[in-house]
């Protein structure tokens, strides 16, 4: 298949995974961010590829992952009004809230429904003019501008039933909060996706405040192999700086429209992450002009504060310090089947991907 | 007759008698008088006799509707036991309301796929329920098939060993994708066509040339990965699976790019997989390419000893990882 099969080529994988082992002189970390290069890296078995002096830690980048339980706690309780209908991603079904998921709501009768985008949802309450829409937006700076869209758009055609319930995050703050904390990392392989959106720009500070390199990365095997041999040389060279893999989706300065459609309609606001807490200035919150689609505000509900299973290390596993089989709930309590933290709910968490590629 | 199905249909009163006799007895050409069991003719040593129910959202969907599966996939529970089809029954739930239409539509597909399987439906029942009470309609089939002993290994893959070779007969994922696609709340079409067919005269083509065959099984929910998984688990074995030798078509292929499925998880309702020994292989292999439901026939691996029974998939990128038992349905991801 065009644009897939350019990428997957064995030759041109051998011969990077072949450079890198030449290349690779030194003991290696590298971080990758995004939760879609989580589930890549396992899923092309990009680990049995690498030398074993080179580390592949995941980061915060899996939007379900670093998702409160009060989140889908509030989502769970809207659920309960016969008026309401809840208009999701697939991701969110499964991950538990402190007392139901989503999928479990569905089962009892709540009346739940998987969309694609939020426009799909807004089609959603365009046909059910006497029910309210509850859309839990979550991600990055990929997925928050298709939001921003929505919300416009409901705006324009006057839609009063539609409400968005915000989880939307922003990246290089949580990139700072884990640099800040000493985590051992030589260099990052960037979210490719998020970059498209804001440009590769935004990651200039971690080189120049922090002295680690990056790497902005597309999501196929040999832009992942290609990273991390660029990542090497510039730990070998001690020159970090930010580079782009990515070239054919990603620019310096990434894609302007969406940027302002973004920041027309949100402004940052403090953020509450699985595994590190309040992320200052790190969240999206809908600006004064379009308060009336925010679900909080139209119609308040409270979340009990839930503990988390003390035995979980999902947030040291977040913030990049230990890997998912140094766990003692991981492939015992902890499944797909039955998931105990975020980071084995979600496809691009790093314990399913562990859990579901990785041969140990 | 009535436009749509009514409670009426299902009061064992005349309505039924004329549902039963002008659509069901009628298509699938049950002889009169029609009695409480069919009495059924067999010879040979062993019966093989499996059940299964059908729920599926579209009714209709490129390639098929919810009666032709419901005879393919019966078909295929008996073909890939070694077994030869002989005789299936058709339950039919239905919520009160339903066009009667369609109704005729499905049984005239299932009729039609019955002739070609070379089956015969011979008894059955109808049930209306309330509006609300199930979504639209639910069929179960059941079906025999006489099972030479010799092909009684089959099903439980006792005879396997290492180097045995595995064989699909086609593209993997295309059922899934064109049911997903044919849901009306999705924004999303696409050209792929369900792969539903019946195939057990392609098995009886390779069982009559070929003993050597040691386990089939097809690849419905959870498609090739719950079965391999299985597989190892009830035999001992480990697998391995070379990822770049599975068919996959383009279509099927930018779906699951697309959603963040993986086509090794996806249902089908018309694939096999065949696990032969490694000398027979090339043969099975021509046999099955010559059947239309096999032209794309493709060896994608073969049975390795593994202390831990893992199925190993050696990925199109060169790398090595495990390909688990899927857990739950696939759920398309955020981006």
């Amino acid at each position: 298949m065009k644009y897939i099969d350019e990428y997957r080529d064995k030759n041109l994988i051998m011969r990077l995974a072949d450079q890198i082992k030449k290349s690779a002189r030194l003991d290696y970390t590298f971080m990758e961010v995004c939760g879609g290069h989580t589930a890549a890296i396992h899923r092309f078995g990009i680990p049995s590829l690498l030398p074993g002096n080179i580390r592949l830690i995941s980061g915060p980048g899996c939007p379900v992952c670093v998702t409160g339980t009060d989140f889908i706690d509030k989502a769970v309780a809207y659920s309960e009004n016969d008026d309401v209908i809840i208009t999701t991603f697939g991701d969110l079904m499964r991950v538990p809230g402190s007392v139901a998921s989503l999928e479990k709501r569905r089962a009892d009768g709540a009346d739940i429904r998987i969309v694609f985008s939020g426009l799909d949802a807004l089609g959603i309450a365009n046909l059910n003019p006497d029910k309210k829409i509850i859309f839990p937006g979550i991600g990055f700076e990929t997925t928050a501008p298709g939001t921003a869209v929505t919300i416009k758009t409901a705006d324009k055609g006057n839609i009063n039933n539609f409400y968005l319930l915000s989880a939307h995050k922003t990246m290089p703050p949580a990139m700072e909060a884990i640099v800040k904390e000493r985590v051992n990392i030589n260099g990052f392989i960037c979210p490719g996706h998020v970059a498209a959106v804001t440009g590769s720009a935004i990651f200039s500070f971690i080189p120049d405040k922090y002295n680690i390199g990056c790497v902005v990365t597309g999501f196929e095997p040999t832009d992942i192999l290609q990273s991390i041999l660029m990542l090497v040389k510039q730990v070998n060279l001690d020159s970090p700086e930010v580079e782009i893999q990515y070239k054919r989706a990603v620019t310096a300065e990434g894609n302007v429209i969406a940027q302002s459609q973004l920041k027309e309609v949100f402004e940052p606001c403090d953020a509450n992450w699985r595994g590190f807490g309040m992320i200052p200035s790190s969240g999206l919150v809908l600006r004064k002009a379009y308060e009336r689609f925010n679900a909080e505000r139209a119609m308040p509900v409270s979340s009990m504060p839930h503990e988390e299973n003390k035995l979980c290390i999902c947030g040291e596993i977040l913030r990049g310090s230990k890997t998912p089989e140094e766990c003692p709930l991981f492939k015992k309590l902890c499944s797909p089947e039955n998931p105990i933290g975020a980071c084995m709910v979600s496809n691009e968490g790093s314990c399913n991907s562990w859990y579901k590629y990785r041969i140990a | 007759m009535d436009e749509i199905v009514t409670l009426n249909h299902g009061s064992g009163g005349r309505k039924t008698h004329e549902l039963i006799s002008k659509v069901f007895a009628k298509k699938f050409r049950l002889p009169e008088p029609l009695t409480d069991s069919a009495v059924l003719k067999f010879t040979g040593n062993k019966l093989a006799f499996t059940t299964d129910s059908y729920v599926v959202d579209p009714l209709f969907f490129p390639g098929g509707n919810i009666g032709k599966l419901a005879i393919c996939g019966t078909v295929n529970d008996l073909a890939v036991s070694g077994a030869r089809p002989m005789y299936i029954s058709a339950s039919f739930i239905i919520e009160e309301g339903f066009p009667l239409k369609e109704l005729i539509a499905i049984a005239d597909s299932m009729s039609g796929e019955a002739v070609k399987a070379g089956v015969r439906i011979v008894t059955g029942d109808t049930k209306v329920v309330g509006k609300g009470k199930c979504d639209r309609l639910f069929i179960t089939t059941s079906g025999t098939g006489i099972l030479d002993p010799e092909r009684e290994h089959i099903s439980t893959g006792s005879n396997i060993r290492q180097g045995d070779k595995l064989i699909v007969n086609g593209p993997l994922g295309n059922h899934s994708i064109a049911v997903l696609g044919a849901r009306n709340n999705l924004s999303f079409s696409t050209p792929v066509t369900s792969d539903c067919a019946s195939l057990n005269h392609l098995i009886a083509g390779v069982l009559e040339k070929c003993s050597e065959v040691h386990f089939m099984r097809d690849l419905t929910r959870g498609g090739l990965a719950a079965v391999l998984n299985e597989l190892a688990g009830m035999t001992g074995w480990g697998i391995a699976v070379d990822e770049v030798s599975v068919p996959v078509s383009d279509p099927v292929r930018g779906a699951c790019e697309m959603f963040g499925f993986d086509p090794l998880y996806l249902a089908n309702e018309g694939k096999i997989l065949m696990v032969v020994s490694s000398g027979s292989d090339a043969e099975v292999l021509d046999i099955m390419r010559a059947d239309p439901l096999g032209k794309d026939s493709a060896i994608i691996g073969e049975i390795i000893p593994d202390k831990k029974n893992l199925v190993v998939l050696d990925t199109s990128a060169g790398g090595k990882r495990i390909l688990d038992m899927p857990s739950g349905v696939q759920l398309p991801r955020i981006c």
